[in-house]
Protein backbone atom coordinates (compact mmCIF):
# COMPACT_ATOMS: atom_id res chain seq x y z
CA UNK A 1 0.00 0.00 0.00
CA UNK A 2 1.66 3.18 -1.11
CA UNK A 3 0.87 6.29 0.79
CA UNK A 4 1.68 9.76 -0.38
CA UNK A 5 3.32 12.32 1.78
CA UNK A 6 3.70 15.81 0.50
CA UNK A 7 6.41 18.31 1.10
CA UNK A 8 6.23 21.90 0.10
CA UNK A 9 8.92 24.39 -0.68
CA UNK A 10 8.71 28.13 -0.51
CA UNK A 11 10.85 31.21 -0.82
CA UNK A 12 11.69 32.52 2.60
CA UNK A 13 12.11 35.96 1.09
CA UNK A 14 8.36 36.19 0.64
CA UNK A 15 7.47 35.48 4.23
CA UNK A 16 5.55 38.25 5.94
CA UNK A 17 8.28 38.67 8.52
CA UNK A 18 11.13 38.91 6.06
CA UNK A 19 11.69 42.37 4.56
CA UNK A 20 13.25 42.96 1.16
CA UNK A 21 16.99 42.24 1.10
CA UNK A 22 19.30 43.29 -1.69
CA UNK A 23 23.04 43.11 -2.19
CA UNK A 24 24.19 46.58 -3.25
CA UNK A 25 26.82 47.28 -5.86
CA UNK A 26 30.32 48.61 -5.23
CA UNK A 27 29.44 52.13 -6.36
CA UNK A 28 26.40 52.23 -4.14
CA UNK A 29 28.57 51.01 -1.32
CA UNK A 30 31.05 53.83 -1.80
CA UNK A 31 28.27 56.39 -2.00
CA UNK A 32 26.67 55.00 1.14
CA UNK A 33 29.78 55.28 3.27
CA UNK A 34 30.40 58.77 1.94
CA UNK A 35 26.85 59.86 2.75
CA UNK A 36 26.75 58.37 6.22
CA UNK A 37 30.41 59.16 7.00
CA UNK A 38 31.06 55.79 8.58
CA UNK A 39 33.26 52.75 8.12
CA UNK A 40 31.77 49.37 7.17
CA UNK A 41 32.24 47.84 10.62
CA UNK A 42 29.99 50.46 12.14
CA UNK A 43 27.02 48.98 10.33
CA UNK A 44 24.85 46.29 11.87
CA UNK A 45 25.86 42.82 10.73
CA UNK A 46 24.22 39.88 9.09
CA UNK A 47 25.79 36.43 9.11
CA UNK A 48 26.69 34.77 5.84
CA UNK A 49 24.98 31.66 7.19
CA UNK A 50 21.75 33.55 7.71
CA UNK A 51 19.01 31.89 5.64
CA UNK A 52 18.37 35.16 3.86
CA UNK A 53 22.06 35.65 3.01
CA UNK A 54 22.17 32.18 1.53
CA UNK A 55 18.99 32.83 -0.37
CA UNK A 56 20.24 36.03 -2.01
CA UNK A 57 23.81 34.80 -2.28
CA UNK A 58 25.44 37.48 -0.16
CA UNK A 59 29.13 36.99 0.54
CA UNK A 60 31.17 38.34 3.49
CA UNK A 61 32.21 41.92 2.88
CA UNK A 62 29.17 42.82 0.85
CA UNK A 63 26.49 45.19 2.06
CA UNK A 64 22.86 44.16 2.14
CA UNK A 65 20.23 46.81 1.73
CA UNK A 66 17.09 46.09 3.68
CA UNK A 67 13.81 47.83 3.03
CA UNK A 68 11.90 47.26 6.21
CA UNK A 69 8.21 47.61 6.60
CA UNK A 70 8.04 49.90 9.55
CA UNK A 71 4.97 50.72 11.60
CA UNK A 72 6.09 54.30 12.03
CA UNK A 73 7.58 55.14 8.64
CA UNK A 74 5.87 52.54 6.43
CA UNK A 75 9.15 51.86 4.71
CA UNK A 76 12.57 52.30 6.23
CA UNK A 77 15.90 51.54 4.65
CA UNK A 78 18.61 49.88 6.65
CA UNK A 79 21.96 48.35 5.76
CA UNK A 80 23.77 45.36 7.12
CA UNK A 81 27.33 44.22 6.56
CA UNK A 82 27.66 40.55 5.69
CA UNK A 83 30.11 38.89 8.06
CA UNK A 84 31.44 35.39 8.37
CA UNK A 85 29.76 33.52 11.14
CA UNK A 86 32.13 32.33 13.80
CA UNK A 87 30.70 28.88 14.21
CA UNK B 1 0.83 15.61 -19.77
CA UNK B 2 4.07 16.53 -21.43
CA UNK B 3 6.06 14.53 -18.96
CA UNK B 4 3.99 11.45 -19.49
CA UNK B 5 4.35 11.56 -23.24
CA UNK B 6 8.09 11.99 -22.98
CA UNK B 7 8.32 9.11 -20.63
CA UNK B 8 6.37 7.00 -23.08
CA UNK B 9 8.53 8.13 -25.95
CA UNK B 10 11.64 7.27 -24.05
CA UNK B 11 10.34 3.91 -23.13
CA UNK B 12 9.46 3.21 -26.73
CA UNK B 13 12.88 4.31 -27.80
CA UNK B 14 14.54 2.02 -25.36
CA UNK B 15 12.49 -0.92 -26.46
CA UNK B 16 13.27 -0.24 -30.06
CA UNK B 17 16.92 0.10 -29.31
CA UNK B 18 16.91 -3.22 -27.63
CA UNK B 19 14.77 -5.12 -30.07
CA UNK B 20 15.81 -3.82 -33.42
CA UNK B 21 19.29 -2.51 -33.65
CA UNK B 22 18.75 -2.20 -37.37
CA UNK B 23 20.05 0.79 -39.27
CA UNK B 24 16.70 1.55 -40.78
CA UNK B 25 15.29 2.15 -37.33
CA UNK B 26 17.96 4.65 -36.56
CA UNK B 27 16.34 7.16 -38.83
CA UNK B 28 13.05 6.95 -37.02
CA UNK B 29 14.74 7.40 -33.73
CA UNK B 30 16.49 10.44 -35.05
CA UNK B 31 13.21 11.97 -36.05
CA UNK B 32 11.74 11.19 -32.73
CA UNK B 33 14.68 12.73 -31.01
CA UNK B 34 14.05 15.94 -32.80
CA UNK B 35 10.44 15.88 -31.84
CA UNK B 36 11.16 15.18 -28.23
CA UNK B 37 13.94 17.69 -27.89
CA UNK B 38 12.00 20.10 -25.79
CA UNK B 39 10.46 17.67 -23.41
CA UNK B 40 13.82 16.07 -22.93
CA UNK B 41 15.00 19.22 -21.28
CA UNK B 42 12.28 18.78 -18.76
CA UNK B 43 13.50 15.31 -18.15
CA UNK B 44 16.84 16.75 -17.25
CA UNK B 45 15.24 19.09 -14.79
CA UNK B 46 13.47 16.17 -13.28
CA UNK B 47 16.63 14.32 -12.57
CA UNK B 48 18.11 17.40 -11.06
CA UNK B 49 15.23 17.74 -8.73
CA UNK B 50 15.73 14.37 -7.20
CA UNK B 51 17.69 16.04 -4.48
CA UNK B 52 15.24 18.72 -3.48
CA UNK B 53 17.48 20.33 -0.94
CA UNK B 54 20.31 20.77 -3.36
CA UNK B 55 17.97 22.09 -5.92
CA UNK B 56 16.52 24.53 -3.48
CA UNK B 57 19.93 25.87 -2.68
CA UNK B 58 20.78 26.16 -6.31
CA UNK B 59 17.60 28.01 -7.01
CA UNK B 60 18.10 30.30 -4.13
CA UNK B 61 21.55 31.08 -5.31
CA UNK B 62 20.38 31.59 -8.80
CA UNK B 63 17.51 33.84 -7.90
CA UNK B 64 19.38 37.08 -7.34
CA UNK B 65 21.40 36.55 -10.47
CA UNK B 66 18.27 36.09 -12.43
CA UNK B 67 16.91 39.31 -11.10
CA UNK B 68 19.93 41.28 -12.09
CA UNK B 69 20.86 39.66 -15.35
CA UNK B 70 17.40 39.22 -16.64
CA UNK B 71 18.42 40.15 -20.12
CA UNK B 72 21.24 37.71 -20.33
CA UNK B 73 19.58 34.61 -19.12
CA UNK B 74 16.42 33.65 -20.79
CA UNK B 75 16.91 29.95 -20.98
CA UNK B 76 14.52 27.31 -19.88
CA UNK B 77 15.05 27.74 -16.14
CA UNK B 78 14.06 31.33 -15.54
CA UNK B 79 11.04 30.78 -17.71
CA UNK B 80 9.83 28.23 -15.31
CA UNK B 81 10.33 30.53 -12.41
CA UNK B 82 8.38 33.26 -14.03
CA UNK B 83 5.15 31.44 -13.48
CA UNK B 84 5.63 29.12 -10.56
CA UNK B 85 3.70 26.07 -11.54
CA UNK B 86 1.41 25.22 -8.73
CA UNK B 87 1.50 21.51 -9.00
CA UNK B 88 5.22 21.10 -9.63
CA UNK B 89 5.32 17.61 -8.37
CA UNK B 90 7.90 14.95 -8.65
CA UNK B 91 8.15 11.50 -7.36
CA UNK B 92 11.06 10.25 -5.39
CA UNK B 93 10.39 6.75 -4.36
CA UNK B 94 11.78 5.69 -1.07
CA UNK B 95 12.60 2.06 -1.34
CA UNK B 96 11.69 0.74 2.04
CA UNK B 97 8.57 2.49 3.09
CA UNK B 98 6.87 2.92 -0.21
CA UNK B 99 6.18 6.53 0.63
CA UNK B 100 6.06 8.91 -2.26
CA UNK B 101 7.44 12.33 -1.46
CA UNK B 102 6.06 15.08 -3.59
CA UNK B 103 7.49 18.53 -3.61
CA UNK B 104 5.23 21.45 -4.19
CA UNK B 105 6.50 24.92 -4.76
CA UNK B 106 4.11 27.30 -3.14
CA UNK B 107 3.42 30.32 -5.31
CA UNK B 108 4.02 33.60 -3.50
CA UNK B 109 1.08 35.75 -2.68
CA UNK B 110 0.31 38.76 -4.80
CA UNK B 111 0.35 42.24 -3.42
CA UNK B 112 -2.28 44.56 -4.85
CA UNK B 113 -1.00 47.63 -6.64
CA UNK B 114 -2.23 51.09 -5.84
CA UNK B 115 -4.42 53.03 -8.17
CA UNK B 116 -3.17 55.32 -10.96
CA UNK B 117 -4.42 58.42 -9.18
CA UNK B 118 -2.34 57.68 -6.11
CA UNK B 119 0.69 56.94 -8.22
CA UNK B 120 0.40 60.24 -10.01
CA UNK B 121 0.13 62.11 -6.72
CA UNK B 122 3.13 60.28 -5.39
CA UNK B 123 5.37 61.24 -8.28
CA UNK B 124 4.21 64.82 -7.95
CA UNK B 125 5.06 64.92 -4.27
CA UNK B 126 8.50 63.53 -4.96
CA UNK B 127 8.99 66.24 -7.55
CA UNK B 128 8.22 68.90 -4.97
CA UNK B 129 10.34 67.24 -2.31
CA UNK B 130 13.38 66.97 -4.57
CA UNK B 131 16.28 66.12 -2.28
CA UNK B 132 14.42 66.44 0.97
CA UNK B 133 13.49 63.33 2.88
CA UNK B 134 10.07 62.42 4.20
CA UNK B 135 9.07 59.00 5.50
CA UNK B 136 6.69 57.17 3.22
CA UNK B 137 4.03 56.95 5.91
CA UNK B 138 3.78 60.75 5.92
CA UNK B 139 3.66 60.87 2.15
CA UNK B 140 0.92 58.25 2.22
CA UNK B 141 -1.02 60.32 4.69
CA UNK B 142 -0.76 63.41 2.51
CA UNK B 143 -1.87 61.43 -0.52
CA UNK B 144 -4.85 60.05 1.37
CA UNK B 145 -5.93 63.45 2.56
CA UNK B 146 -5.62 65.01 -0.86
CA UNK B 147 -7.38 62.17 -2.65
CA UNK B 148 -10.35 62.62 -0.33
CA UNK B 149 -10.40 66.38 -0.59
CA UNK B 150 -9.51 67.70 -4.03
CA UNK B 151 -9.60 71.36 -2.86
CA UNK B 152 -6.27 70.86 -1.18
CA UNK B 153 -4.55 70.16 -4.46
CA UNK B 154 -3.35 73.72 -5.19
CA UNK B 155 -1.90 73.96 -1.69
CA UNK B 156 0.14 70.82 -2.15
CA UNK B 157 3.50 72.57 -2.13
CA UNK B 158 2.74 74.47 1.05
CA UNK B 159 1.45 71.36 2.77
CA UNK B 160 4.58 69.45 1.94
CA UNK B 161 6.83 72.28 3.10
CA UNK B 162 5.05 72.52 6.42
CA UNK B 163 5.02 68.77 6.95
CA UNK B 164 8.69 68.64 6.13
CA UNK B 165 9.59 71.38 8.59
CA UNK B 166 7.52 69.78 11.31
CA UNK B 167 9.05 66.39 10.64
CA UNK B 168 12.60 67.65 10.91
CA UNK B 169 11.78 69.53 14.10
CA UNK B 170 10.71 66.27 15.70
CA UNK B 171 13.70 64.18 14.79
CA UNK B 172 15.92 62.93 17.57
CA UNK B 173 18.82 65.33 18.11
CA UNK B 174 22.33 64.09 17.48
CA UNK B 175 24.00 62.64 20.58
CA UNK B 176 20.74 62.30 22.44
CA UNK B 177 20.73 59.44 24.93
CA UNK B 178 17.98 57.54 23.18
CA UNK B 179 18.87 54.27 24.88
CA UNK B 180 18.19 55.63 28.33
CA UNK B 181 14.94 57.19 27.16
CA UNK B 182 13.97 53.84 25.71
CA UNK B 183 14.86 51.93 28.84
CA UNK B 184 12.79 54.26 30.99
CA UNK B 185 9.88 54.27 28.58
CA UNK B 186 9.62 50.52 28.70
CA UNK B 187 10.63 50.17 32.33
CA UNK B 188 8.20 52.63 33.86
CA UNK B 189 4.99 51.06 32.51
CA UNK B 190 6.61 47.70 33.15
CA UNK B 191 6.36 48.32 36.88
CA UNK B 192 2.60 48.37 36.57
CA UNK B 193 2.54 45.00 34.94
CA UNK B 194 3.36 42.92 37.97
CA UNK B 195 -0.10 42.46 39.45
CA UNK B 196 -2.07 40.20 37.18
CA UNK B 197 0.85 39.04 35.28
CA UNK B 198 1.72 35.66 36.68
CA UNK B 199 -1.56 34.26 35.49
CA UNK B 200 -1.90 32.70 32.15
CA UNK B 201 -4.28 33.92 29.53
CA UNK B 202 -5.27 31.82 26.60
CA UNK B 203 -6.06 32.04 22.96
CA UNK B 204 -8.71 29.35 22.72
CA UNK B 205 -7.67 27.12 25.59
CA UNK B 206 -3.97 27.34 24.78
CA UNK B 207 -2.05 28.87 27.62
CA UNK B 208 0.41 31.56 26.78
CA UNK B 209 2.74 33.32 29.15
CA UNK B 210 1.94 36.98 29.23
CA UNK B 211 3.00 40.12 30.93
CA UNK B 212 6.28 40.55 32.71
CA UNK B 213 7.49 36.95 32.47
CA UNK B 214 6.97 37.02 28.73
CA UNK B 215 8.66 40.39 28.35
CA UNK B 216 11.68 39.11 30.28
CA UNK B 217 11.68 36.05 28.06
CA UNK B 218 11.79 38.14 24.91
CA UNK B 219 14.53 40.41 26.17
CA UNK B 220 16.55 37.46 27.47
CA UNK B 221 16.42 35.81 24.03
CA UNK B 222 15.62 32.42 25.53
CA UNK B 223 16.20 29.53 23.20
CA UNK B 224 12.84 27.99 24.00
CA UNK B 225 9.96 30.07 25.33
CA UNK B 226 8.15 28.64 28.34
CA UNK B 227 4.94 28.33 26.36
CA UNK B 228 5.81 27.89 22.69
CA UNK B 229 2.90 28.47 20.38
CA UNK B 230 2.26 28.71 16.68
CA UNK B 231 -0.32 30.40 14.54
CA UNK B 232 -0.60 28.21 11.51
CA UNK B 233 -2.40 29.77 8.59
CA UNK B 234 -3.61 27.69 5.69
CA UNK B 235 -3.47 28.15 1.96
CA UNK B 236 -6.53 29.14 -0.01
CA UNK B 237 -8.01 25.73 -0.76
CA UNK B 238 -7.44 24.52 2.75
CA UNK B 239 -8.55 27.40 4.88
CA UNK B 240 -12.15 27.36 3.69
CA UNK B 241 -12.71 23.62 3.84
CA UNK B 242 -13.02 22.16 7.32
CA UNK B 243 -12.13 18.62 6.22
CA UNK B 244 -8.94 19.70 4.53
CA UNK B 245 -8.05 21.88 7.51
CA UNK B 246 -8.53 18.88 9.78
CA UNK B 247 -6.31 16.80 7.56
CA UNK B 248 -3.51 19.33 7.81
CA UNK B 249 -4.01 19.48 11.57
CA UNK B 250 -3.74 15.69 11.77
CA UNK B 251 -0.43 15.82 10.01
CA UNK B 252 0.89 18.42 12.40
CA UNK B 253 -0.37 17.23 15.76
CA UNK B 254 1.79 14.58 17.35
CA UNK B 255 0.03 11.25 17.74
CA UNK B 256 1.45 8.81 20.23
CA UNK B 257 0.76 5.12 20.06
CA UNK B 258 -1.10 4.85 23.36
CA UNK B 259 -3.71 7.36 22.23
CA UNK B 260 -4.73 5.32 19.21
CA UNK B 261 -4.09 1.77 20.34
CA UNK B 262 -4.35 -0.57 23.29
CA UNK B 263 -1.03 -2.07 24.27
CA UNK B 264 -1.26 -5.40 26.01
CA UNK B 265 1.65 -7.24 27.51
CA UNK B 266 1.48 -11.00 27.48
CA UNK B 267 3.90 -12.02 30.19
CA UNK B 268 3.62 -15.77 29.70
CA UNK B 269 4.61 -15.70 26.03
CA UNK B 270 6.76 -12.59 26.33
CA UNK B 271 4.78 -10.87 23.62
CA UNK B 272 3.29 -7.41 23.33
CA UNK B 273 0.13 -7.05 21.33
CA UNK B 274 -0.76 -3.63 19.92
CA UNK B 275 -4.43 -3.28 19.08
CA UNK B 276 -5.11 -0.06 17.21
CA UNK B 277 -8.57 1.40 17.45
CA UNK B 278 -9.97 1.18 13.93
CA UNK B 279 -12.22 4.20 14.31
CA UNK B 280 -9.53 6.57 15.48
CA UNK B 281 -7.22 5.27 12.78
CA UNK B 282 -9.78 6.25 10.20
CA UNK B 283 -10.30 9.61 11.84
CA UNK B 284 -6.62 10.36 11.87
CA UNK B 285 -6.01 8.88 8.43
CA UNK B 286 -3.37 6.40 9.52
CA UNK B 287 -2.85 2.96 8.07
CA UNK B 288 -1.62 0.05 10.14
CA UNK B 289 1.52 -0.35 8.01
CA UNK B 290 2.65 3.05 9.17
CA UNK B 291 2.42 2.03 12.79
CA UNK B 292 4.22 -1.22 12.10
CA UNK B 293 7.01 0.64 10.33
CA UNK B 294 7.44 2.94 13.28
CA UNK B 295 7.38 0.05 15.73
CA UNK B 296 10.05 -1.82 13.79
CA UNK B 297 12.45 1.07 14.29
CA UNK B 298 12.79 0.18 17.98
CA UNK B 299 15.98 -1.80 18.49
CA UNK B 300 16.02 -5.45 19.47
CA UNK B 301 12.45 -6.31 18.58
CA UNK B 302 10.47 -7.73 15.73
CA UNK B 303 6.94 -6.74 14.74
CA UNK B 304 4.43 -8.59 12.63
CA UNK B 305 1.04 -7.50 11.39
CA UNK B 306 -1.71 -9.95 12.13
CA UNK B 307 -5.04 -8.75 10.80
CA UNK B 308 -5.75 -5.59 12.77
CA UNK B 309 -3.14 -6.07 15.44
CA UNK B 310 0.60 -5.83 15.62
CA UNK B 311 2.47 -8.55 17.43
CA UNK B 312 5.77 -7.47 18.93
CA UNK B 313 8.27 -10.16 19.85
CA UNK B 314 11.70 -9.78 21.39
CA UNK B 315 14.91 -10.95 19.76
CA UNK B 316 16.13 -12.25 23.09
CA UNK B 317 13.58 -13.27 25.68
CA UNK B 318 13.96 -11.00 28.66
CA UNK B 319 11.35 -9.98 31.17
CA UNK B 320 12.93 -6.60 31.89
CA UNK B 321 13.35 -5.78 28.23
CA UNK B 322 9.68 -6.51 27.65
CA UNK B 323 8.64 -3.92 30.18
CA UNK B 324 11.11 -1.43 28.71
CA UNK B 325 9.71 -1.96 25.24
CA UNK B 326 6.23 -1.56 26.61
CA UNK B 327 7.16 1.86 27.94
CA UNK B 328 8.79 2.99 24.70
CA UNK B 329 5.80 1.77 22.73
CA UNK B 330 3.48 3.92 24.79
CA UNK B 331 5.51 6.98 23.91
CA UNK B 332 6.08 6.05 20.29
CA UNK B 333 5.37 8.75 17.75
CA UNK B 334 3.12 7.48 15.00
CA UNK B 335 2.37 10.63 13.14
CA UNK B 336 2.86 14.34 13.44
CA UNK B 337 5.65 16.73 14.17
CA UNK B 338 7.94 16.60 17.17
CA UNK B 339 7.25 19.32 19.67
CA UNK B 340 3.66 20.05 18.69
CA UNK B 341 1.61 18.84 21.59
CA UNK B 342 -1.88 20.02 21.02
CA UNK B 343 -3.82 21.62 18.25
CA UNK B 344 -6.91 23.76 18.09
CA UNK B 345 -8.70 24.65 14.89
CA UNK B 346 -10.72 27.79 14.96
CA UNK B 347 -12.77 29.59 12.39
CA UNK B 348 -11.77 33.21 12.15
CA UNK B 349 -13.82 35.87 10.42
CA UNK B 350 -12.43 36.90 7.01
CA UNK B 351 -9.88 34.10 7.17
CA UNK B 352 -11.51 30.69 7.49
CA UNK B 353 -9.86 27.98 9.51
CA UNK B 354 -6.71 28.77 11.42
CA UNK B 355 -4.72 26.23 13.39
CA UNK B 356 -3.29 27.18 16.78
CA UNK B 357 -0.78 24.84 18.24
CA UNK B 358 0.73 24.31 21.64
CA UNK B 359 4.40 23.68 21.09
CA UNK B 360 6.33 24.89 18.13
CA UNK B 361 8.47 23.53 15.32
CA UNK B 362 8.65 26.09 12.56
CA UNK B 363 11.00 24.22 10.24
CA UNK B 364 8.80 21.16 9.97
CA UNK B 365 5.41 22.84 9.98
CA UNK B 366 6.28 25.01 7.00
CA UNK B 367 6.92 21.87 4.97
CA UNK B 368 3.46 20.44 5.50
CA UNK B 369 1.28 20.66 2.46
CA UNK B 370 -1.56 23.10 2.91
CA UNK B 371 0.18 25.35 5.41
CA UNK B 372 0.63 28.87 4.15
CA UNK B 373 4.40 29.25 4.59
CA UNK B 374 4.28 33.00 4.04
CA UNK B 375 2.12 33.83 7.03
CA UNK B 376 2.66 31.10 9.59
CA UNK B 377 4.50 32.33 12.65
CA UNK B 378 5.68 31.11 16.03
CA UNK B 379 6.44 32.90 19.27
CA UNK B 380 9.81 31.15 19.41
CA UNK B 381 12.07 34.02 18.37
CA UNK B 382 15.22 31.92 18.08
CA UNK B 383 13.43 29.57 15.69
CA UNK B 384 12.32 32.50 13.57
CA UNK B 385 15.92 33.68 13.46
CA UNK B 386 17.07 30.24 12.42
CA UNK B 387 14.53 29.68 9.69
CA UNK B 388 13.77 33.15 8.37
CA UNK B 389 16.84 35.18 9.22
CA UNK B 390 17.89 37.94 11.52
CA UNK B 391 15.58 40.59 10.10
CA UNK B 392 12.56 38.37 10.61
CA UNK B 393 13.69 37.82 14.18
CA UNK B 394 13.90 41.56 14.66
CA UNK B 395 10.37 41.93 13.39
CA UNK B 396 9.22 39.16 15.67
CA UNK B 397 10.83 40.75 18.74
CA UNK B 398 9.06 44.01 17.97
CA UNK B 399 5.76 42.30 17.37
CA UNK B 400 5.90 40.11 20.46
CA UNK B 401 7.09 42.83 22.81
CA UNK B 402 4.48 45.24 21.53
CA UNK B 403 1.74 42.64 21.88
CA UNK B 404 2.65 41.76 25.45
CA UNK B 405 2.77 45.40 26.44
CA UNK B 406 -0.41 46.45 24.71
CA UNK B 407 -2.26 43.42 26.02
CA UNK B 408 -1.79 44.88 29.49
CA UNK B 409 -3.11 48.21 28.31
CA UNK B 410 0.28 49.86 28.29
CA UNK B 411 1.12 52.18 25.48
CA UNK B 412 4.84 52.18 24.84
CA UNK B 413 5.91 53.94 21.70
CA UNK B 414 6.95 51.41 19.11
CA UNK B 415 10.20 53.24 18.45
CA UNK B 416 11.51 52.33 21.89
CA UNK B 417 10.80 48.67 21.28
CA UNK B 418 12.37 48.93 17.85
CA UNK B 419 15.54 50.26 19.43
CA UNK B 420 15.64 47.30 21.80
CA UNK B 421 15.15 44.91 18.90
CA UNK B 422 17.87 46.67 16.93
CA UNK B 423 20.35 46.38 19.77
CA UNK B 424 19.52 42.71 20.19
CA UNK B 425 20.13 41.91 16.54
CA UNK B 426 23.03 44.21 15.56
CA UNK B 427 25.72 41.56 15.35
CA UNK B 428 23.71 39.17 13.22
CA UNK B 429 22.64 36.85 15.99
CA UNK B 430 20.01 37.31 18.64
CA UNK B 431 21.66 38.47 21.82
CA UNK B 432 20.06 38.86 25.19
CA UNK B 433 20.02 42.20 26.91
CA UNK B 434 21.94 41.76 30.11
CA UNK B 435 24.92 40.00 31.53
CA UNK B 436 24.99 37.14 29.04
CA UNK B 437 24.48 39.17 25.91
CA UNK B 438 24.88 42.82 25.17
CA UNK B 439 26.52 43.94 28.40
CA UNK B 440 29.10 41.19 28.21
CA UNK B 441 30.39 42.44 24.92
CA UNK B 442 30.78 46.07 25.85
CA UNK B 443 34.14 47.41 24.95
CA UNK B 444 34.78 49.38 28.09
CA UNK B 445 36.05 47.58 31.18
CA UNK B 446 34.71 50.13 33.63
CA UNK B 447 31.29 50.02 32.06
CA UNK B 448 31.19 46.23 32.30
CA UNK B 449 32.43 46.37 35.86
CA UNK B 450 29.79 48.93 36.75
CA UNK B 451 27.06 46.60 35.59
CA UNK B 452 27.56 43.29 37.37
CA UNK B 453 30.25 41.05 38.83
CA UNK B 454 32.61 43.99 39.31
CA UNK B 455 35.65 42.29 40.74
CA UNK B 456 35.84 39.51 38.20
CA UNK B 457 35.69 41.94 35.31
CA UNK B 458 38.39 44.19 36.71
CA UNK B 459 40.58 41.20 37.46
CA UNK B 460 40.19 39.79 33.98
CA UNK B 461 40.91 43.17 32.43
CA UNK B 462 44.03 43.60 34.52
CA UNK B 463 45.24 40.19 33.47
CA UNK B 464 44.70 40.94 29.83
CA UNK B 465 46.04 44.46 30.10
CA UNK B 466 42.99 46.15 28.62
CA UNK B 467 42.71 49.88 28.08
CA UNK B 468 39.55 51.89 28.50
CA UNK B 469 38.88 54.55 25.91
CA UNK B 470 36.41 56.33 28.21
CA UNK B 471 33.89 56.64 25.43
CA UNK B 472 30.70 55.70 27.24
CA UNK B 473 28.58 57.10 30.01
CA UNK B 474 29.43 54.90 32.99
CA UNK B 475 33.19 55.19 32.52
CA UNK B 476 33.12 58.94 32.41
CA UNK B 477 30.98 59.19 35.50
CA UNK B 478 33.38 56.92 37.35
CA UNK B 479 36.39 59.05 36.49
CA UNK B 480 34.47 62.31 36.94
CA UNK B 481 34.45 63.72 33.44
CA UNK B 482 31.71 65.27 31.34
CA UNK B 483 29.73 62.49 29.70
CA UNK B 484 29.94 62.06 25.97
CA UNK B 485 26.27 62.75 25.44
CA UNK B 486 24.03 65.54 24.30
CA UNK B 487 25.86 68.84 24.77
CA UNK B 488 28.77 66.94 26.29
CA UNK B 489 29.40 65.24 22.98
CA UNK B 490 30.19 68.43 21.11
CA UNK B 491 33.60 69.94 21.21
CA UNK B 492 33.20 72.61 18.60
CA UNK B 493 30.01 74.57 18.32
CA UNK B 494 29.17 76.38 15.12
CA UNK B 495 27.16 79.53 15.13
CA UNK B 496 23.80 78.98 13.56
CA UNK B 497 23.29 82.54 12.38
CA UNK B 498 22.71 81.25 8.89
CA UNK B 499 19.18 80.19 8.32
CA UNK B 500 19.08 76.52 9.04
CA UNK B 501 18.27 74.63 5.88
CA UNK B 502 15.97 71.72 5.98
CA UNK B 503 17.80 68.47 5.90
Amino acid sequence: MAKETHKQEFEIMRHDLVPLHEVISEEEKKQLFEDLNITPDQLPKIMDTDPVSISIGAKPGQIVKIVRKSHTANEAVAYRLVVESND
Amino acid sequence: MAKKTTAKLKAKKDIKKLKKPVKAEAKKIKIKKQVSKKPEKKEKNKTQKKTPKEKKKKEELKKPEVKKTNKKEKTSKPKKEEKPIKEERLKVKEKKEKIVVKTIIVPPRKIPEESAEYKKLRTEIYKILKERFLPISLIDEIINKIANNKDLMPKLKEIIDRVSIEYHKNLVDPAEACGIVSAQSIGEPGTQMTMRTFHYAGVAEINVTLGLPRLIEIVDARSIPSTPMMNIYLRDEYRLNSDLAKEVANQIEITKLNTIADIETDLTNLVIIVKPNVKTLKNKNIIIDEIANNVKKIRGIDAKIEKDTIKVTLDEPSYKKLLDVNETLKDLKVKGIDGIKRIIIRKEPNEGYVIYSEGSNLEKVLEIEGVDPYRTTTNDIQAVGRVLGIEAARNMIIQEADNTLSEQGLNVDLRHIMLVADVMTTDGSIRAIGRHGVSKEKESVLSRAAFEITVSHLLQAARRGETDQLGGVAENIIVGQPVNLGTGAVELVMRSSKKRGIN
